[in-house]
């Protein structure tokens, strides 16, 4: 194999484990923080506006860990600094 | 738009040297128009009477919302000041991203410049709001509160929180179109219609924390220095809709 098949496999198996471990993780904390949310509004519906809004803000917090996975996989794919390099593009 | 397309940026319609009228610009440009139309004709004939037109109540409606919902978060402020900036982001989102129903047209927020731009404008929007509310030196000096050693981490935290902000919206929207696009080729019967309509569910909530997180970021711009605003209670009856 030469350098460019090389970085060509790395890149792509690279950007595949990226997003699939990096979404794991939000994922799980995710769950956790929407299942207290609903918790919370299930015993206190008289604040579900207040608690659905925060819950939002919170869960866009913990999304940002996916979303710099999930640029970082983009990157890999479509914009790769090393593949440039080698193909002269 | 087909696969091997990562944005509607390269869909290029008309070029004439350096300008490039590409499918973002142009749907862009058909979203703005649309809207525009339809807020002219409706307020072309507004009424303070009890028995107003149809579209005028749906304006009212909307408008009504967003300063409610503005009204919350800032804690109590008027949202007068924040109605402009913050109701256009989150009608020009949600709208670009309804119109997603039409076949042919891709959503110009599926073009990470558009996204990028979009989150630019809160990236200036909340240094603006700060400053005018509180002058320039008292909201540069929130900067270093704790104490300086947090003021690279401050900075970082405001490009950061602009990047989330852009990809996040860019990433959602971008990949609703891809899965329908993947799914035509793989079973072209009945499930992409169902992630069609995902799509335009998960377009709504984007639109819609989109405009509460540049509303927060605004919010906590206010209250910078000062006691934390949030526990203030609400002047409201919590009345609403909490379908989301």
């Amino acid at each position: 194999m030469d350098a460019q098949t090389v970085i060509g496999l790395v890149s792509v198996v690279t950007a595949g484990f990226t997003i699939a471990i990096g979404s794991v993780g939000p994922a799980l904390g995710e769950a956790r923080a929407l299942d207290r949310a609903l918790a919370a509004i299930a015993q206190q519906p008289d604040e579900a506006g207040r608690i659905t809004r925060t819950a939002f803000v919170g869960l866009a917090f913990i999304e940002s860990t996916a979303i710099y996975c999930f640029v970082i996989s983009i990157i890999l794919i479509f914009a790769n600094p090393f593949w440039t390099q080698i193909s002269g593009g | 738009m087909d696969l091997t397309q990562l944005s509607p940026d390269q869909v290029v319609y008309w070029q004439w040297g350096f300008w490039k009228l590409n499918a973002t610009i142009v749907f862009t440009w058909g979203v703005m128009t649309v809207m525009i139309a339809v807020a002219w004709l409706i307020t072309r004939r507004v009424t303070a009477a009890a028995d107003i037109p149809r579209g005028q109540n749906a304006l009212e409606t909307i408008v009504d919302y967003i300063r409610e919902q503005i009204r919350e978060i800032s804690g109590g402020d008027r949202p007068d000041p924040y109605l402009p900036f913050v109701g256009t982001l989150f009608l020009f989102i949600a709208v670009a991203n309804l119109f997603a129903i039409v076949p042919g047209y891709v959503p110009p927020t599926a073009s990470l410049s558009t996204t990028a731009a979009l989150a630019g404008a809160v990236f200036l929007a909340v240094p603006a709001y700060g400053i005018a509310r509180q002058g320039i030196r008292p909201y540069l000096r929130h900067y270093v509160q704790p104490n300086p050693v947090m003021l690279p981490f401050n900075i970082i935290g405001d490009l950061s929180r602009t990047l989330a902000l852009a990809v996040r919206l860019f990433g959602n929207v971008m990949s609703g179109a891809k899965i329908v696009a993947v799914l035509v080729a793989v079973i072209p019967f009945l499930f992409p219609i169902v992630f069609r309509a995902l799509g335009l569910l998960t377009g709504m909530i984007q639109a819609y924390i989109f405009a509460v997180l540049a509303m927060v970021y605004i919010a906590s711009a206010m209250s910078a220095t000062g006691e934390s605003r949030g526990n203030e209670p609400d002047k409201e009856k919590s009345s609403e809709r909490s379908d989301r």
